[in-house]
């Protein structure tokens, strides 16, 4: 260090960097940033396999055991559950992977490196979008796999390579929305543990109190009331109608839209919140 | 709490036309649950010079150095940086302030080139040149041969140079150093005031916070002291020594009684008075020079007072504080965890 002469650089003036210091960031830095945060997270994954555990595992072992639990007693059988299952594990699965992004946030704004984050002139919402980015790349793994392990266990989809590569399009595009939800959280929690606890009673209820797994039908007229509003129904029903009969029906659009509401509503709250931490 | 001003206040706006002073603080205050850990500090850096923040753990070093980084709201008071306001521009602020903190901030999934390479592109650096630079940062802080290892096997001082380079990538004209050399062994400790000094060479501004007196007295052209969230004296480390002595002789009676005879021998043979330790029977003693140590203590002696313990030491914080405040450093006092984050 002291040894070494560094090659003559010109001085730095102040004066010329105050007057070249730009005031705000331009949309366009932003996406570049974002992108910047994605391929640190992406780094991330890469060094740390055991991040693919949930993706890799979940959809295989779901699949086989939802199938041969509930299939016999909803269906018949194993076969005939196939189609109305699949969506539903689709949307289970792109569900819990969401909730990791929260935690694993939390445990990273732990972590010095975000000190400097905050500390460079760079969006707030950067190191916050960056990562669910990169999680794109875990929905598409989780929602493949999903139907992957139908395909093993004999379920045709009607709607054919179309129906099924959009309705996992649609799932992936709810999982990442849905995602705020969960980075929100990860910045107003305590812990990571603390995250991982309220996004399970948020999870549950959702995924559970749908129509993935059953008919609505069979419900008791109170909790067919609220699995008609979950937002998780309509992806479920959308994805059913897509990789079934690649019927492009309202249920996609209600999915969209409730997406929509979500991100307007998670994505200013999580930015306000992570400014406001540290 | 009276500030003490202590002898000439050294540097001066730098020629080059930089008027503004490279920061400006007035009545600086952040309170946490009450408690002021900032509690109204001024403080004026003139462009190019070292200024040191010195102080015990918990005295708000760390929390005025963050809240001027925009790392922490301002709760009352005034900052400016190069005659831009903290508060209102945080974005231009981050453009003008490199920053490294007490614990490394990089990323431990990285290798060090890739660190550097990430904050590079982040700040808008096109990437042929986020890669020239990181090498160069790599070479100039020797970090080559760890360059592609991950941060998670880097040793303490590796670790700081790394956060440092990380803070140098855009060349910002100030720079933040939270206790730069807190944890590193002498030699490495050594050359991180080597690059310090060589940042300033450069045309850089230098705000540091340090507990050591020494690397005050090293690094800084001048030195603000700050206790309680209050500054408490402020000037050059010269000054700020004489007002302790060149080295301090420490004293221990075996009978504490004898205190008060004591401290008529060392104001007989020094013309000044020690300074009274908490710890009955205790007596740090001022000297201009080490060879004084010698009449003292013939002088004790003569005078039939019996000494327990001897020492003789630089000037530590802890003499520095004693004589500014009156009271010692408190080292255990809680105050320094809500500092810390």
């Amino acid at each position: 260090m002291s040894t070494v002469i560094a090659p003559a650089r010109e001085a730095v003036r102040a004066v010329d960097r105050v007057a070249a210091a730009r005031r705000r960031v331009s949309a366009g830095e932003t996406l570049g940033q974002t992108l910047m945060m994605a391929w640190r997270a992406l780094k991330k994954m890469r060094r740390n396999p055991e991040q693919f555990f949930d993706v890799a595992f979940q959809p295989i072992l779901f699949t086989a055991m939802f199938a041969f639990v509930f299939g016999g007693a909803i269906s018949g059988d194993v076969e005939s559950y196939l189609p109305l299952m699949i969506p539903g594990i689709l949307s289970q699965t792109v569900l819990t992977t969401c909730m990791a992004t929260g935690t694993q946030l939390r445990e990273d704004l732990e972590k010095g490196v975000f000190d400097r984050f905050k500390s460079l002139p760079i969006a707030r919402i950067a190191p916050l979008a960056g990562p669910m980015v990169a999680d794109l790349l875990r929905y598409t793994i989780a929602a493949t796999l999903t139907f992957g392990m139908g395909l093993v266990m004999g379920y045709r989809p009607g709607g054919g390579a179309g129906g099924v590569l959009a309705a996992i399009l649609l799932a992936i595009f709810t999982g990442w929305s849905l995602a705020w939800v969960f980075t929100w959280v990860g910045t107003i929690a305590r812990s990571a543990q603390a995250v991982q606890g309220i996004s399970m009673m948020i999870l549950f209820p959702l995924t559970f109190l749908s129509n993935a797994f059953v008919p609505v039908e069979t419900l008791p007229g109170w909790l067919a009331a609220f699995v008609r509003v979950n937002p998780v129904s309509h992806l479920v029903t959308a994805a059913r109608d897509l990789a079934n009969s690649a019927v492009l029906s309202g249920e996609v659009a209600w999915t969209l839209l409730a997406c929509l509401i979500v991100v307007a509503v998670f994505a200013p709250l999580s930015v306000r919140s992570y400014k406001r931490h540290m | 709490m009276s500030i003490t001003e202590l002898g000439r206040t050294g540097g001066g706006p730098a020629p080059g036309g930089d008027t503004d002073p490279a920061v400006r603080v007035e009545g600086l205050v952040k309170t946490f649950s009450g408690h002021r850990a900032v509690d109204g500090i001024d403080l004026e850096v003139h462009p190019g010079e070292i200024f040191g923040v010195l102080g015990p753990n918990g005295a708000g070093k760390t929390t005025t150095l963050r809240m001027l980084a925009t790392l922490l709201k301002i709760d009352a008071g005034r900052a400016e940086i190069f005659g831009v306001d903290v508060a209102g521009n945080p974005h231009v602020i981050r453009q003008l302030v490199g920053v490294t903190g007490q614990y490394a901030s990089v990323d431990e999934n990285l290798t060090a080139r890739e660190n550097l390479w990430l904050f590079g592109r982040l700040q808008g650096i096109a990437a042929p040149r986020a890669r020239r630079v990181a090498t160069e940062l790599l070479g100039r802080f020797g970090l080559e041969e760890a360059a592609d290892r991950p941060i998670s096997r880097f040793s303490g001082g590796m670790r700081r140079r790394l956060d440092l380079a990380a803070s140098l990538i855009t060349r910002p004209p100030l720079i933040f150093l939270d206790e730069p050399t807190t944890g590193l062994d002498p030699r490495t400790r050594g050359q991180m005031w080597d690059t310090i000094r060589g940042l300033v060479a450069d045309g850089c501004t230098v705000l540091l916070t340090t507990q050591y007196l020494d690397e005050a007295d090293q690094l800084a052209d001048r030195v603000a002291v700050i206790d309680h969230g209050r500054k408490v004296a402020e000037g050059t480390p010269d000054a700020l020594k004489t007002t302790v002595g060149d080295s301090t002789l420490q004293l221990l009676l075996a009978d504490p009684d004898e205190v008060p005879a004591a401290v008529e021998v060392v104001r007989r043979v020094l013309g000044s008075d020690p300074v009274l330790s908490p710890e009955r029977g205790r007596l740090n003693v001022a000297l201009d020079q080490a060879d004084l140590t010698a009449d003292v203590l013939i002088a004790l002696r003569a005078a039939g007072l019996s000494i327990s313990s001897v020492s003789v030491a630089k000037p530590s914080l802890d003499e520095v504080f004693l004589a500014l405040t009156g009271h010692e450093t408190d080292k255990g006092d809680k105050t320094g965890a809500e500092e810390s984050r």
